[in-house]
């Protein structure tokens, strides 16, 4: 019994240590590292150390010029600004479309719900990147939703809304943009959404209706505070990624739509700035913290709440 | 459900609920569907109809840099869903029978947060860390293996959560009375917790397989010269403007998964029935 209950002490400690290490090494190790080189000198390729050792005295240079500069250039506050903006307009769209998406999914018959549920996984497995360049081959001139726009009259609007470059234009515009993420992050909407309504409890409902409510007043009383984690949950899952998105503006958006990610990958392949490069990282990493956390605490919540 | 004085009638209700989720497919499934189509279409410009052809797969057999980037994302694929699988089991273990531990709740925000985590934020940080490592120790060289760190970390994310689910939808009984019985941790775990979670270790496999199959950003950070996975070849056609080959490229891609993940769940599915049909069996006694 005390091998056995020795065995499983190194078990346990094992379980637990090398996911542990691996995440430290390949995770939390390498902001640090971020965070260090954002505040290091450039050198002809790549940077200079912080610490020194120059004829026995330990030098500490430390170069705070980058995130002068960052909050100094109007250029790198819209961008973030114009991140944000994008990002947020994502999610609530993203929310309109899906929840009354799940909503039906998971009020519909129960032997139909694994065909609803597998049909919403399957785009989600399929190659990310192809399907935001399918977009590219929809939007352009003569592509289908192209033409179907232009059809129903919507460039008008567009146009009017500042969303589109000129009538009959979608390409490279904050509509194809944001198009695409809508696209792209609805499912990470959906899916946590559907698992949140599904396990509701329907009796609540017939309960509200035995005191007098209405569908309406029961959806807006019962259904929607119940699923509020789910809510958070689908939109931490958009709004974080969206903010930081790289592929589908540079596929999508064109020049015109300003996206940090893009000035962040721009920074580091074509200026090989790499000190700059971190610093946006790291101007990104603390606008996102708030979310992040929201985030972790419900991801735990709605794991370890499970009966 | 049954709102004594809605606003609409149950029937319009159905019906506006059964539009939302056509519309919501349709919109799901027209740009794969578009991608498809087109792929067979004789046209330099692949969203214009010029006849039925099948001359891009044709090109595509002759593709040397198409061919040798698919090679290596499917290695690096499959070693990414083997180690995630592995990394992300053992995650979920220590998160759900290990209610204690210190520094846990570190560890929880660490494994989940490469899931939202912008990716641009995630490879620059890992390529920086690996030259700053490389500066001194003179290893690794970017290429294969420093992709395969990348994809690792996104993978496990994506593997702990599936393998958390299914280890804290099991009853513990089974794991006690097996204990009871005389068995060795190891023994619990490789005769009965395994065979419980073995859908859940597939799934997490097949998803983890497919995220790095399809992965652009890590990849451009992490690749070095000679590493071009093929994401990376698609990525900078794409970039250049409609192109016929990744239309090709698009619908095998869509095909073979499609039926690997339509079977592979049909068969997750018969091993669970068969499995709750023994169940049942044994609880009857015979």
């Amino acid at each position: 019994m005390k091998t056995l209950l020795a065995w499983f002490k190194r078990g346990r400690t094992a379980v637990i240590a090398v996911p542990y290490l691996w995440l430290l090494a390949f995770f939390l190790f390498p902001f640090l590292i971020v965070l260090k080189i954002s505040v290091s000198d450039m050198e002809a390729v790549t940077f200079k150390d912080v610490l020194t050792f120059n004829e026995g005295i330990v030098q500490l240079t430390i170069k705070l010029s980058n995130y002068v500069f960052i909050t100094e250039d109007d250029l790198y506050f819209l961008t973030y600004l114009s991140s944000l903006k994008y990002a947020a307009v994502t999610t609530i769209l993203c929310l309109a479309i899906g929840y009354p998406f799940a909503y039906f999914m998971a009020r519909a018959k129960p032997t139909r719900q694994p065909a609803l549920l597998m049909l919403v996984m399957l785009p989600f497995w399929t190659s990310f990147l192809l399907r935001v360049y399918a977009w590219k081959g929809l939007l352009t001139e003569n592509g289908w939703v192209a033409e179907l726009l232009s059809f129903l009259k919507i460039d008008h609007v567009l146009l009017a809304f500042g969303l589109i470059p000129a009538l009959d234009k979608y390409m490279n515009s904050p509509f194809s943009l944001v198009l695409g993420m809508v696209y792209t992050y609805l499912p990470f909407m959906i899916l946590p959404l559907y698992g949140n309504l599904a396990k509701m409890d329907l009796r609540l409902l017939e309960a509200a209706a035995d005191l007098g409510a209405t569908a309406w007043v029961a959806f807006w009383k019962v259904t929607v505070p119940l699923s509020k984690a789910g809510i958070i949950a689908g939109s931490m899952l958009v709004f974080i990624p969206c903010v930081g998105e790289f592929v589908i503006p540079e596929l999508l958006g064109g020049p015109q739509t300003l996206m940090i990610g893009r000035v962040l990958w721009d920074e580091f392949f074509s200026n090989n700035d790499w000190p700059m490069a971190s610093t946006v990282a790291v101007v990104m990493i603390l606008l996102i913290l708030v979310p992040l956390a929201i985030f972790n605490r419900y991801q735990a919540q709605a794991q370890e709440a499970r009966p | 459900m049954s709102g004594r004085r809605g606003l609409f009638s149950p029937g319009f209700i159905r019906g506006f609920a059964a539009s939302w989720l056509g519309g919501g497919y349709l919109f799901l499934y027209l740009p794969i569907f578009a991608l498809v189509f087109f792929s067979f279409s004789d046209s330099p410009v692949p969203n214009s109809w010029g006849g039925f052809t099948l001359k891009w797969y044709a090109a595509l057999t002759r593709d040397a840099e198409i061919i040798a980037g698919l090679w290596l994302s499917l290695k690096v694929a499959f070693l990414t869903a083997c180690g995630s699988v592995v990394l992300g089991t053992l995650a979920a273990f220590a998160l759900v029978k290990y209610r204690k531990f210190s520094g846990r709740t570190l560890f929880n925000g660490m494994v989940s947060a490469p899931l939202v985590m912008p990716e641009v934020i995630i490879g620059l940080s890992l390529l920086l860390m690996l030259v700053s490592v490389q500066r001194v120790l003179g290893f690794p060289e970017r290429g294969m293996m420093t992709i395969w760190f990348g994809h690792l970390l996104l993978g496990m994310a994506y593997a702990t959560v599936v393998v958390q689910a299914r280890l804290q939808d099991l009853p513990p009984q089974l794991e006690e009375a097996a204990m009871d019985l005389g068995a060795r941790p190891w023994q619990v775990f490789t005769l009965v917790t395994l065979p419980m979670i073995a859908q859940a270790l597939m799934s997490a496999w097949l998803l983890t397989f497919t995220l790095s199959l399809d992965d652009v950003v890590l990849s451009a950070f992490l690749s070095g010269p000679g590493s071009t996975t093929m994401p990376l070849v698609i990525f900078s056609r794409a970039r250049l403007g409609l192109n016929p080959s990744v239309n090709a490229v698009a619908t095998l891609i869509v095909l073979v998964v499609s039926i690997g993940v339509v079977a592979a769940s049909l068969m997750i599915a018969r091993a669970e029935r068969k499995r709750a049909q023994d169940m049942a069996a044994a609880a009857r006694g015979n």
